[in-house]
């Protein structure tokens, strides 16, 4: 029992690679906890220093943006899938 | 956009014989038609950028037959912009891209119209530029440009037609204020330079650009045509080595500062210094892939995310060590994939002879954060930790 919390390319390298990590949880916050503190390095990507998810990183509850749910406090079933999502850049090296 | 097109500009263009010729496979669909190849030719799209997202754009809305199409970029073509960029060929290489673009543009459809700008796009061009165009495509890696990019798009009303890419991985959206959220709604600050690595750092899957491209190019033609349901309020991420396509639900915000209920911002602002950046200090190259001992030490210090690469033998490595990770120098060649070019790395060895010829391999293969240990582990040694064997 337990909930899929995608990993997206630019941070796996912060999770031994794997693009998907099995946690359980109740609430996306407690699965982002758990998160980091297996994945240590995860955590400055994910969080700002007051505690509070970066500004340019955002988390999903299957195709819902939790900021629109319950934030961090969104409640999550064993058959959600969790996705991170941060601002990446591509395409042109400068303009 | 569609009311512009809506208002009779079709009876003021004509397709002529040839034209009516090179568009018959969209001319037979309902969803374009005459009327539909019409507006296409009446319409104008910016690209900024003509790298490698810019380059399916360019071909594909040529030769479907978009009027007007211009190009914001002011670089030259590399060799190692081949490998994505197909808008431009070997014999281009040292040519600036805009050249190329035209002269390419203009062998698929000489009916299209170029505007080439050789040019930053900046706070003070930028409303000027966009203001021409019907539909603005974002095809720019970096921070500061994007969110120029969509800041102008909003105060101007356009559509702006969003593409990223990374590695094996891509996203895609269509940010139209006027309809739904914008890029701020989803990304109200950029990352801290630094943090996110860029594509020159980390590295893109070639053909990535063209699927990502091509899906901004066709919701860039819906957009003109005024037909499906355009990726409005959508994120699409695309994997690449899954070969799966995921989407995303994108609300406006209505705390937006650009495009929200109460917005603080009316202008076009100082980008470089909205993303942190501050332009780079004078150095030549080789002091800025030096490293000194007591500024790793700072660095480690600061839990700063630093890779070690140590490339001694196994048997220097014995003797003394700073956890790096060791790949000898004549192993680096052939093993060169286990290391991470996103990251930063400094190298290291005895005295910082083989260390600096492996910077130099690293960064002649693309390796942009890499830097040599100054003096090796005997400094170190020397230096920072006494107990430290030398030898």
């Amino acid at each position: 029992m337990a909930v899929k919390v995608m990993i997206p390319t630019p941070l796996r390298v912060y999770t031994d690679k794997k693009d998907a990590v099995l946690l359980d949880g109740t609430t996306v916050g407690e699965l982002l906890q758990k998160l980091t503190s297996q994945h240590e390095q995860l955590r400055k990507h994910l969080y700002a220093e007051n505690g509070t998810l970066r500004n340019f990183v955002n988390v999903y509850v299957n195709n819902n943006d939790i900021r629109y749910l319950n934030e961090e406090k969104t409640p999550v079933r064993d058959s959600d899938v969790v996705s991170i999502v941060p601002s990446i850049a591509g395409g042109r090296e400068v303009v | 956009m569609t009311k512009v097109h809506d208002t009779g500009i079709q009876e003021q263009v004509q397709l002529s014989r040839d034209e009516i010729r090179r568009y018959g496979r969209h001319l037979i669909m309902p969803e374009v038609g005459l009327e539909g190849q019409k507006k296409l030719k009446a319409s104008s799209v910016l690209l900024v950028g003509a790298g490698g997202l810019g380059s399916p754009l360019a071909l594909y809305l040529s030769a479907a037959g978009v009027g007007r199409i211009g190009i914001v970029d002011f670089d030259v073509v590399d060799q190692s912009n081949l490998q994505r960029q197909v808008l431009h060929g070997t014999e281009s290489v040292g040519k600036p891209k805009l050249q190329s673009a035209t002269e390419r543009i203009a062998s698929i459809n000489p009916f299209v119209k170029v505007e080439p700008y050789e040019t930053h796009l900046t706070s003070e061009n930028a409303l000027q530029i966009l203001m021409n165009y019907d539909v603005v495509v974002d095809g720019t890696d970096n921070f500061p440009t994007r969110y120029l990019v969509n800041d102008a798009c909003v105060l101007l009303h356009k559509p702006n037609v969003y593409g990223s890419i990374f590695r094996f991985d891509g996203q895609v959206s269509v940010f139209d204020a006027e309809r739904g959220p914008c890029y701020r709604c989803l990304y109200s600050e950029p990352p801290p330079p630094g943090l996110v690595p860029s594509c020159a750092e980390g590295g893109v899957l070639g053909v990535l650009p063209g699927i990502i491209g091509t899906l901004q190019a066709s919701e860039t033609i819906k957009l003109l045509l005024g037909i499906g349901e355009p990726l409005i309020g959508r994120l699409v991420l695309f994997d690449a080595l899954k070969t799966e396509f995921r989407e995303l639900k994108l609300r406006k915000n209505p705390d937006c500062p650009i495009c929200g209920k109460n917005p603080t911002i009316h202008e076009l602002i100082d980008y470089e210094a909205f993303c942190g950046i501050t332009p780079p200090l004078p150095t030549d190259g080789r002091q800025s892939r030096e490293i000194t001992v007591e500024e790793l030490k700072q660095r480690l210090d600061q839990q700063a995310d630093i890779v070690i690469l140590d490339v001694r033998e196994p048997h220097e490595y014995q003797i003394a060590n700073l956890g790096g990770y060791l790949i000898p120098l004549n192993d680096l060649p052939k093993r060169v994939n286990e290391l991470d070019s996103s990251k930063e790395i400094v190298v290291l060895c005895a005295s910082g002879v083989r260390s600096a010829r492996a910077v130099n391999f690293l960064v002649d293969i693309g390796f942009a954060k890499v830097k040599n240990l100054v003096g090796g582990i005997n400094e170190w040694a020397e230096k920072i930790d006494s107990s430290m064997a030398s030898y």
